[in-house]
């Protein structure tokens, strides 16, 4: 490839929006990211040859953005997972084609979010789909996983789910939520700011209400056992750290599969990897990069926008790519300081704005300190590694004092997952013991940033490409 | 295996009719069986409509697991393709691929 002044990591919202904002410009500019096609979680595309008859706001957005990547001539690689990146900005990538290596002086990372889901017993089920994940194959798959759902943690994501499993014509047996009514309603105000996404909500309700949808507040999923031919879900009420308040289980639900999701965090993997300076907001979903008000790191050249630097939403994060692809096109000389301001005024109003809503939904996915706590010592924590809330119990006794010393005791976070499932459990658990999250600390960055397989890395090669040193003189 | 016990099997889900329209149906092959599935849909749809929800065993306890995230982040639903080891949810659907899941307990 030919020389670049800018790589952006993920092409959803922000990553797009940073690209096109900084191509526009001038900068040469290339958009990465793992899926066939840009949109990133929200606004995905549709898998490759199905043909979309009826489309909804965020399909619309999607479909937007990609016709306008399309007609500008930035330089795109889908499909392509970046693996490595180093301190000199040399960033490894592989595609179908086998490695790819770029380099750039400036790197704007807006890698989104995954999702957090507190270890319950049974979690590890088949059949038992995170939130997020029921969203992708209800939404862009268009595929329900089984007649009768039982949808439960908190967030947004609760509501919509349950919405599109009955628009899907499949049943909800009930809707668990963390959450109060109260804590809903005192989102309200907020939410105001986006009538749209308001009406949105309301659809939901509508639906929900229609369904004769039981939905029950301030609970949580005590445990899912696997029975013959479906799931048993037991469900008991939480107190407002999300502790379960009462040995006994409340009700039992028979049921075909169960989507459940406790919020979102940011993905800081390539921050971490780059060495940034990192804080813990609990109300940003976690650990993000120290960050300016456009984006920059404590890493000159290396810059973050959207959810993947603090949870706050699709709005948010085209404003925050386009401030993120604005700075980087003064740090090149590309814009003088006045231009610059005056291009940022309106999107800063923007931001604001898209900020309060932002807020207010991550305020409803924060995670709470007592879901922790009623997670039973025999339960499975790390999902790859198959540890136990025992075991963490047992290596913070015996000294761990944050996650690095707890990753190396008990190989939690240690699988193929890189801790993304775990993390926020293991470190919450931590917490509990060391007094904070911050104390917790964050599992350090390693390569590879995604799990590559080795082939792919070496691409083709045959016996003769290999060097081999001189015979040593006898 | 531990708690090992017959589900998962038996439940299947189904493609949503209306919002998208879908390429034909073409045949893959899973654990030697025959399934009909969309080319282009992620495979793990695809064995989801199958009732093919157990995919592995994890590797300590070999306990049963199927695909989770669907996003390509946890590694659960991770398949053998026409003998390379991939997250069937990151993954597309083409006719004739050959796709061995390690049993959970399907």
């Amino acid at each position: 490839m030919s020389e670049l002044d800018l790589v952006v990591i993920g092409a959803g919202p922000a990553g797009a929006a940073a690209a096109l904002e900084a191509h526009r410009r001038g900068l040469r500019c290339l958009l990465v990211d793992e899926a066939p096609a840009a949109g990133g979680q929200v606004w995905r595309a549709p898998p490759e040859g199905f043909v979309r008859r009826k489309a909804d706001a965020d399909a619309k957005a999607g479909d937007r953005l990609r016709a306008e990547l399309g007609a500008s001539s930035i330089a795109t690689a889908f499909g392509h997972r970046v693996w490595l990146i180093t301190e000199s900005f040399r960033i490894e990538a592989v595609g179908s084609e086998g490695p790819v290596t770029w380099r750039a002086p400036a790197i704007i990372a807006a890698t989104g979010v995954s999702e957090r889901v507190i270890p319950f017993p049974g979690w590890t089920e088949p059949g038992v789909i995170g939130l997020a994940g029921a969203t992708v194959l209800l939404k862009a798959q268009q595929v329900l996983p089984g007649e009768r759902a039982l949808v439960a943690g908190c967030g947004p994501l609760l509501p919509a789910v349950v919405a599109s499993v009955l628009k899907a014509g499949g049943r909800v047996a009930a809707a668990v939520d963390l959450a109060e009514r109260r804590e809903w309603l005192s989102a309200l105000p907020a939410m105001l700011t986006r009538p749209d996404l308001l009406a949105r909500g309301l659809g939901w309700l509508i639906r929900l209400r229609r369904a004769g949808v039981p939905v029950y507040f301030r609970h949580a999923i005590r445990q899912v056992e696997s029975a013959e031919e479906h799931l048993e879900v037991a469900i008991a009420p939480v107190d407002a750290t999300g502790r379960f308040v009462t040995e006994v289980c409340e009700r039992v639900f028979e049921v075909d599969w169960v989507a459940v999701g406790h919020g979102l965090v940011p993905g800081t993997e390539i921050t971490r990897l780059l060495g940034a300076e990192h804080r813990y907001h609990a109300e940003r979903g976690g650990w993000v990069a120290v960050l300016d008000e456009t984006g920059r790191t404590s890493v000159p050249g290396l810059l973050v926008a959207g959810d993947g630097g603090g949870i706050r939403g699709a709005a948010a994060a085209v404003e925050q790519g386009r401030l993120a692809g604005l700075a980087t096109a003064l740090d090149q000389g590309r814009l003088d300081r006045d231009g610059f301001e005056r291009e940022a005024k309106p999107i800063r109003r923007r931001l604001r704005r898209a900020e309060r809503f932002g807020q207010a939904s991550a305020r409803l996915m924060a995670v709470r300190a007592g879901q922790v706590l009623s997670i039973p010592e025999e339960t499975i924590v790390c999902r790859c590694e198959d540890v136990t809330r025992a075991e963490i119990t047992a290596a913070i006794g015996a000294g761990a004092a944050e996650v690095n010393q707890l990753k190396g005791w008990t190989r939690c976070g240690m699988g193929p997952c890189q801790g993304r499932m775990c993390g926020e459990a293991a470190a919450s658990l931590l917490a509990v013991a060391s007094g904070s999250r911050d104390a917790a600390g964050i599992w350090t960055g390693r390569a590879p940033l995604r799990p590559v397989a080795l082939d792919d890395l070496l691409g083709d090669y045959s016996y003769g490409d290999i060097p081999l040193p001189k015979a040593a003189p006898l | 295996m531990a708690n090992a016990s017959p589900t998962g099997h038996h439940v299947s889900g189904r493609r949503i009719e209306g919002a998208l329209a879908r390429p034909q149906l073409v045949e893959i092959v899973v654990d030697g069986t025959p399934i009909a599935a969309c080319q282009g849909e992620s495979l793990a749809a695809a064995l989801l409509v199958a009732g093919r929800r157990a995919l592995r065993a994890s590797p300590r306890l070999g306990l049963p697991r199927g695909a989770f995230c669907m996003m390509g982040v946890c590694q659960e639903c991770l398949v053998r393709v026409d003998g390379r080891l991939v997250p069937a949810c990151q993954t597309a659907v083409r006719p004739g691929m050959r796709v061995e899941t390690d049993g959970g307990r399907d």
